[in-house]
């Protein structure tokens, strides 16, 4: 079952919504990036709750016109407007006035939204509004797309790809280095608010599928788990996207499956399942790879104070030092030094003592940068220059027994 | 109102504001309602390096920072090279303080610097060769080159500084504004920096720098401004960096030994 949707063989609505959640996790997960890296992750969440009352008047509008109140287009065009003002509001109440950001979030989140709660339920006393579905812009509703709400949601996501390749750079150096964007004649202000309209843009697009309250997920999980990734913000950009669409397909694909799975929900626990398998095993950033790297540089210190201590003809109290100089062959069960235990303890002296010239040395300082205590020396200079360094410390020197 | 705006301080300038790199005419900055900088003016000499002394909170930064239009003036005008700020945004390089910027961000320092050639780039121009080779340059400059591919954070203090230095250097700019560059630098650092300085005065460029360190001030720089919140002295640095010019802009702050010191250093 699962296979056939994944496939795109589970009828016709299936496929529309697995097409459609796909690029709309790429393109929320592409402009979601520049959000959080800008640190304003949050504000995405004020923008999608600042959607519903633009949805509810925009159906009343369309009503009292005589039109259909589901037309797709005019709902998304009234929550735009909304959210927009939303955005406005936010911005200003940070820019002039005392509240900082996240006061403003959250009174503009929570006013909008209860607004949008009041004219639902407006909406539901009226005599067409029973049939409406505004509700199932709370949490998505995919059940009735028809052909052409997966349109509107692909060109939106493909305009917003779109823009955001266009000012990619400026949005990247206003979120780096705000003051020096300004310095060259960046207009940070407007970039920013290009940044949100771009999110807000995913967010109008997105309501039919995950529905407001849960879009902030595929916004900012899909940077958050990319981040894991990758050091470099061009390819934590194109891993957001990758994660978000993924995302958007398998959970589509999962929630097609089986009857009563909800879309949009199944979608933010894909992508929290990526975010959390990012946690626990990326390679450098991840949970593990931290312990791992702490365990054994731990391991590393005890050995080369161990080795020290032996060269200086110390006695070695720390067990832990002793066991691992023991499991390594470098010192005999009863604690005295074997003949490899005796070689690495000289080498790890001569290597502290030209690590001192090395770092003393302002010719050599990209290497001394790497001085951490442990490193062979040999792993970081050339034979020749080790030689040199040699020649400068003078002959080798008697090791203490 | 234009009585307070009169120059207040002692001026010693030989330069007209008419074509001067930075020419600031009383401008005041103020953050709610005490102002940060007071009816400052400020003529910055062509192909001098000078800089901007006062003691914390005295407004030296706020002063460069109105100067690049990053905070907006409540009055007062900025000219550079004698026309209005944006015109020639392309001829200023500015050197942020290092702690303003994450530096957990994901960007290699190579990619810092290629900031610096953000206007040549364009929105969609790609980074080409020659772009890649002046940014590699840039970096040689200070020192740098074998960072390139370093993640940001995974430099020292001073390293940081030198890759923002090397940023700054990548626009080939005529005016360089840098606020307090030897700022908790190692001493390899600032004496890099310093050399890079030196460098770009020999080649006729402009340099202020905004400087904390009294004791570095004769030998690194030849005009000094001194501030604190209203401009107190402003000149050559034999004539503007004297004792009576630093009691008065720091007042108490300074130990009267400090001061002896550095008057005994003027000779």
């Amino acid at each position: 079952m699962l296979w056939d949707a994944l496939t795109l063989q589970l009828g016709y609505n299936a496929t529309l919504v697995a097409i459609g959640a796909s690029l709309l996790g790429v393109s929320a997960g592409v402009a979601g990036t520049f959000l959080f890296l800008r640190k304003r992750a949050l504000v995405s969440d004020a923008i999608s709750h600042a959607t519903l009352p633009g949805v509810c008047l925009a159906f009343m509008v369309l009503v009292a016109l005589g039109g259909d109140g589901r037309n797709l287009i005019g709902l998304l065009a009234g929550s735009a407007v909304s959210a927009w003002v939303g955005l406005l509001c936010m911005n200003w109440l940070t820019r002039h006035t005392r509240l900082a950001e996240d006061a403003a979030i959250g009174a503009v989140l929570s006013v909008f939204f209860g607004m949008g709660i009041v004219l639902l339920t407006v909406i539901q006393t009226m005599g067409v509004g029973r049939q409406a579905g505004l509700e199932g812009f709370l949490l998505g509703s995919t059940a009735g797309m028809l052909w052409a709400d997966a349109l509107i949601i692909a060109m939106g996501g493909a305009v917003t790809l779109l823009l955001v390749m266009i000012i990619r750079r400026p949005m990247m150096m206003v979120a780096f280095d705000p003051e020096y964007a300004a310095a060259r004649g960046v207009p940070v202000h407007r970039v920013d608010l290009a940044m949100m309209g771009l999110v807000m843009a995913v967010t109008v697009v997105g309501l039919k599928i995950v529905g407001l309250i849960l879009i902030v997920a595929l916004l900012i999980i899909p940077p958050v788990t990319a981040r894991f990734w990758s050091d470099r913000s061009d390819r934590v950009v194109l891993l957001a996207g990758l994660t978000g669409g993924m995302a958007g397909y398998l959970g589509a694909g999962i929630s097609a499956s089986a009857p009563n799975l909800p879309t949009g929900p199944i979608i933010v626990l894909v992508s929290l399942g990526f975010f959390a398998l990012s946690l626990l095993f990326a390679p450098v950033r991840g949970v593990l790879a931290a312990i791992l790297r702490h365990l054994r540089f731990q391991r590393r210190v005890h050995i080369r104070q161990g080795l020290l201590a032996m060269a200086q003809g110390q006695k070695i109290y720390e067990p832990l030092t002793l066991r691992l100089l023991r499991r390594a062959g470098l010192v005999r069960a009863d604690g005295v030094a074997t003949e490899a235990g005796k070689a690495r303890a000289a080498k790890a002296l001569r290597d502290e003592k030209r690590w001192e010239i090395v770092r003393a040395d302002q010719a050599h300082e990209a290497t001394a940068a790497l001085y951490d205590g442990l490193r062979d020396i040999e792993s970081v200079l050339t034979r020749d220059q080790i030689t040199e360094i040699d020649r400068r410390i003078g002959g080798p020197q008697e090791v203490m027994p | 109102m234009l009585e307070l705006a009169a120059n207040q301080g002692v001026s010693v300038t030989d330069q007209s504001a008419g074509d001067s790199p930075l020419a600031i005419r009383g401008l005041t900055v103020s953050y709610g309602q005490k102002p940060a900088v007071f009816s400052v003016d400020m003529t910055v000499q062509p192909g001098a390096m000078t800089a901007i002394i006062g003691p914390n909170g005295a407004g030296k930064s706020t002063l460069l920072k109105a100067a690049l239009g990053i905070v907006s003036p409540l009055s007062g005008q900025v000219t550079v090279y004698g026309q209005p700020l944006e015109k020639q945004r392309a001829r200023i390089a500015y050197v942020p303080q290092r702690a303003s910027v994450d530096w957990d961000f994901p960007t290699r320092v190579i990619d810092v610097v290629l900031m610096g050639l953000s206007r040549e780039l364009g929105l969609l121009g790609r980074v080409r060769a020659r772009h890649m080779s002046r940014a590699m340059d840039c970096l040689h400059r200070v020192g740098m080159r074998d960072f390139a591919d370093r993640q940001i954070g995974q430099l020292s203090g001073g390293q940081q500084q030198r890759v923002f230095l090397a940023r700054a250097l990548a626009q080939d700019a005529d005016l360089y504004l840098l606020d307090e560059p030897f700022a908790g630098v190692d001493a390899a650092t600032e004496k890099a920096i310093i050399a890079v300085l030196k460098s770009l005065k020999e080649a006729g460029k402009t340099v202020v720098v905004v400087h904390h360190d009294l004791a570095t001030v004769t030998d690194y720089f030849d005009h000094v401004f001194l501030i604190n919140t209203r401009k107190v002295a402003e000149g050559p640095v034999a004539q503007a960096f004297t004792a009576e010019t630093l009691q008065s802009a720091y007042g108490g702050r300074l130990a009267t030994a400090q001061i002896d010191q550095i008057s005994r250093a003027l000779g």
